[in-house]
């Protein structure tokens, strides 16, 4: 029987006026993989920060008690010495460092401040070899995936003799691939003994590796499950803490004729200009149809849908776009806007929100001529209009005056949508509608999109996910080195299907 | 940031409780900041009222305090549009002392001819300004150079085409006295002058300085109108606002901003009227902040550039030609520096190698202790007309007293250095 590792006991965390964690339990038995999992908001992120020491000895009430000892930590500092190591969602590396640099930093083999580069080299080597990361230690960070990177910050944590290692969202950025790797790893991990917490949305990925899995919800702990109950309804009815029959909407499509085309499309990369990033794509969409295209990190995905929207990316376009049999010139954005495309961008954070600015602003930006005129903006109506979208999209904010780097990931991609949908788009694009957003609110914008489909939209979700893609779409394309590989009627889809077609057009490239 | 923010939780009563005083609690929070900065200005003015025994305030020093700071605050409008979108210019006092040694060549030692009169030498100069902005903001706009470096070396070398214009280290002057209107000059009194108390006049028929007030009647009416405008078109707001069910500052709060803010309207115009009226160059400055208020406060054009400088990324996905609001913004610097080169040389009435040396810090410290952001995207037209006012009154204070150039330096920047960390201080407390 295996002795209990960490016990953290009626943890409670208060901030000024909202009680984040109240009676939080957490047991996690050394040698297993203890899955944390909640809605966004939930506690989790405040429950880890607790546990290394962000939030010191002090600032909450309860008791942490790791292998057998009482702790009380005064920073991240203490909990790594004594071998507790956290992995953020946000890697913490810096991009122009080596990798062997940023595994040692702050922690270099050194002699009176002189580093001693051969030794942090030579134990580089043997943590990416542990990892599984065939790289160089001198690559530099930004030279490498982010799949590559999140091992990197794994072997960082290796060299730190981690007994416990906590892994926030490990998989989010991450391709399908990458992220099964990384749970093998994981899975390796633990036969040689190490204990992790995982604490992750991808339920599919909780399933396949958790011995054990806590749920939270409203600051806290719900239930413990042990890997026999284990089982992705019975986590989602506990996490909402009602029963979700359906996870997609239900929706009658009706579906028109084509009224979006894309012929030919093909697009060269902006930097190594005779590398061919998208090669001959033809696709259509109809009235009222949602339409999927699936495929794996760097299949092209975001490339082409950017390529599309105003040439935001690559050079060398050619091909023909039309709506309505009428051939478009979409060569800036505000031309693609004013021919009524929207693209809602990937990274909310990076390309699609003001952080500093409130939510009624963000909302009206992409349409600025629907709130004026001859210039001057009529504050009343840009006032009506972002009341009226945040009810629509079901915005949970104070006002429209909350600034949308204090939102939820959720609220803020909601505010994304409402940017797009002021500028009274016929065609959307959706990429990455969904990522990183807990479930309540993936509902709220599948039923977002489904009722833009039901008012004759024609719509594009570009996802790695694909049972959201199998879920809420009506026909999928498969995309693969920047071709189109495969065409499915959602209804005769299936995961196996993708990848089949995934894996057959790389066949061919080989041949 | 964290997809899950501690503090915000989800579900929707607990938002709707707080929902009311949280308005209430940011609407105080903002307005102190704006406030703060105001009364703060009132606070350093008072200061100096005291220390310099009452000389800050007298008519004639009021007037010197404006002419000598225009230049400061008509080049902070187009330096916050700059900030605002996120970049620099350390440009602007080498091309207002060179606009300036252009003006000076134009009207003096070069034959123009009919060219050489001060209205079309200004408004050549103005032309130049763009220009030189357009050439700066070209390289930042569509080449990514980046605006510390282009404007680092447009700062030599406009530097150094001024001093090769004036040859060397001479000046040249006498500037006419039509182009020298533009800062020492006082609006005419069309409506005539007012005598309140009548001058004492001795046994020798000779007036008694200071016993007598004579008033500028059309400063009056014209601050008078001003004033009205101002409550009125608050009131406007106000009312619209209430129509359409929206939340505005409580009423009690309203008033007393408007008869405050009134008040010492009034007081200043009085004084301007008790000596010769409204600066020529006070009224251009006013123009010039109702207009940039305008622009960002109600103009897509405004919106856009602080879109820019809060997410470029972002703001260029949404369809704003990031690349031509860049160089947008780079023209008016240039124009604005131009106007503040014409302002100093017209205030010297010559031009001088010297002319607007260092004050592109003057600017750039103005703009920061109105409270914009070093990262862009955030600051207000009124935040920097009070911090350029904040740097005059401390530089005219100062020299009243007979504070050492040297020491008020020293001075000026522990002001600016406490202003942004005042700012950033309230930033991580909210």
């Amino acid at each position: 029987m295996a002795s209990t590792i960490l016990e953290m006991r009626d943890i409670t965390k208060t901030f000024p006026g909202v009680k984040a964690l109240s009676n939080v339990n957490l047991s996690v038995e050394e040698g297993e993989i203890h899955a944390i999992v909640g809605e966004n908001g939930a506690g989790k992120s405040t429950l880890m920060k607790v546990l290394s020491g962000v939030y010191p000895s002090g600032t909450y009430e309860g008791q942490i008690v790791f292998r057998g000892q009482e702790c009380h930590f005064k920073g991240i500092h203490d909990s790594e010495h004594i071998g507790i190591v956290i992995i953020h969602q946000e890697l913490a590396l810096v991009p122009m460092l080596s990798i062997a640099e940023n595994i040692f930093l702050g922690n270099e083999h050194a002699t009176y401040g002189v580093i001693d580069w051969n030794a942090n080299e030579k134990r580089t080597k043997g943590l990416l070899d542990k990892v599984g990361l065939k790289e160089d230690p001198k690559t530099l960070i930004t030279n490498i995936g982010v799949g590559k990177q999140q091992l990197v910050e794994i072997a960082k944590a290796l060299s730190k003799e981690v007994k416990l290692l906590i892994l926030d969202e490990p998989t989010a950025s991450l391709s399908e691939k990458d992220s099964q790797a990384l749970l093998d790893l994981l899975l390796e991990f633990k036969r040689q003994g190490m204990t992790s917490i995982l604490i992750s949305h991808k339920l599919n990925e909780v399933n396949r590796v958790a011995d054990k899995v806590t749920v939270i919800r409203d600051g806290r702990t719900i239930e413990t499950l042990p890997r026999k109950d284990i089982s992705e309804d019975r986590i989602i009815t506990s996490m909402v803490g009602r029963s979700l029959d359906d996870r997609y909407p239900p929706r009658e499509p009706q579906i028109g004729e084509v009224i979006f085309e894309v012929k030919d499309w093909s697009v060269y990369h902006p930097i190594h200009a005779e590398r061919q990033v998208i090669k001959n794509v033809n696709l259509n969409v109809r009235k009222g149809e949602v339409v999927g295209i699936a495929g794996l990190m760097g299949a092209g995905r975001t490339e082409f849908a950017m390529s599309l929207f105003g040439r935001t990316y690559g050079r060398h376009i050619t091909g023909e776009v039309s709506l309505h049999g009428k051939r478009l010139d979409l060569s800036t954005v505000s031309k693609a806007v004013e021919n009524r495309i929207a693209y809602v961008t990937e990274d909310r954070k990076t390309y699609g929100l003001n952080l500093i600015d409130h939510i009624k602003h963000n909302v009206t930006l992409a349409n600025l001529r629907g709130v004026s005129s001859r210039g001057v903006i009529d504050d009343m109506r840009e006032m009506s209009v972002a009341n009226d979208y945040r009810k629509k999209t079901n915005i949970r904010a104070s006002s429209v005056y909350q600034l949308t780097g204090n939102l939820s990931g959720g609220n803020q991609q909601k505010v994304v949508l409402s940017k797009w949908l002021f500028a009274d788009p016929e065609v959307l694009i959706l990429d990455e509608p969904t990522r990183g957003i807990d479930v309540g609110a993936k509902y709220e914008i599948y039923t977002i999109i489904a009722r833009l489909a039901a008012e004759g939209k024609a719509i594009i979700v570009i996802s790695s996910e694909m049972p959201e893609l199998l879920g809420i779409t009506d026909r999928i394309y498969v995309m693969n080195e920047g071709r189109i590989v495969g065409e499915m009627a959602a209804s005769d889809a299936s995961q196996e299907k993708i990848m089949r077609a995934i894996v057959r057009g790389e066949g061919k490239k080989a041949s | 940031m964290s997809t899950e923010s501690a503090p915000a939780p989800q579900s929707g009563t607990a938002e709707d409780v707080k929902q009311g005083p949280r308005i209430a609690v940011s609407a105080l929070t903002t307005n102190l900041r704006e406030y703060g900065l105001i009364i703060a200005l009132i606070v350093i003015m008072l200061f100096f009222q005291y220390t310099t025994s009452g000389t800050l305030f007298k008519p004639v020093n009021l007037s010197n305090l404006v002419q000598q700071n225009s230049f400061i605050i008509v080049m902070a409008l187009g330096m916050l549009l700059v900030i605002v979108a996120g970049y620099i210019d350390l440009s602007v006092g080498s091309v207002a002392g060179f606009i300036g040694a252009l003006a000076a060549m134009m009207m003096v030692i070069w034959p123009l001819g009919i060219f050489s009169n001060p209205l079309v030498v200004s408004i050549v100069c103005l032309i130049v300004g763009a220009l030189i902005g357009a050439a700066q903001g070209y390289w930042i706009a569509y080449h990514r150079i980046p605006s510390f470096i282009v404007t680092l070396a447009g700062m030599l070398i406009f530097r150094g085409i001024c001093q090769a214009l004036l040859g060397g280290g001479s000046s040249v002057g006498p500037l006419p006295d039509g182009f020298k209107a533009l800062s020492s000059g006082f609006i005419p009194d069309v409506i005539g002058p007012l005598t309140l108390i009548p001058p004492t006049v001795n046994a020798a028929g000779k007036t008694i300085v200071g016993s007598g007030l004579t008033l500028h009647m059309t400063t009056i009416v014209l601050g008078l109108i001003a004033v009205l405008a101002y409550a009125y078109f608050g009131f406007r707001t106000r009312r619209k606002r209430e129509a359409h069910g929206y939340e505005a500052e409580p009423f009690p709060l309203f008033v007393v901003k408007t008869l405050v803010g009134s008040a010492l309207a009034l007081f200043l115009v009085f004084q301007f009227a008790s000596y010769r009226g409204l600066p020529v160059v006070l009224l251009v400055m006013g123009v010039l902040i109702s207009l940039f208020v305008f622009v960002t406060k109600r103009m897509t054009i405004g919106r856009r550039i602080y879109a820019m400088g809060g997410n470029a990324k972002a703001a260029q996905l949404s369809g704003i030609n990031t690349e031509r609001l860049t160089l947008m913004v780079f023209i008016n610097m240039g124009v604005l520096s131009a106007l503040g080169g014409l302002i100093i040389a017209a205030r010297l009435g010559q031009a001088v190698p010297a002319a607007g040396l260092g004050s592109e810090l003057d600017v750039i410290a103005a703009v920061f202790i109105g409270g914009a952001s070093a990262m862009g995207g955030v600051g207000q037209v009124i935040g920097a007309v009070v911090g350029g006012f904040i740097m005059g009154v401390m530089n005219n204070g100062m020299s009243i007293m007979g504070v050492n150039v040297d020491w008020q330096q020293v001075v000026k920047g522990l002001v600016l250095l406490g202003a942004v960390i005042f700012d950033v201080y309230n930033k991580n407390k909210a």
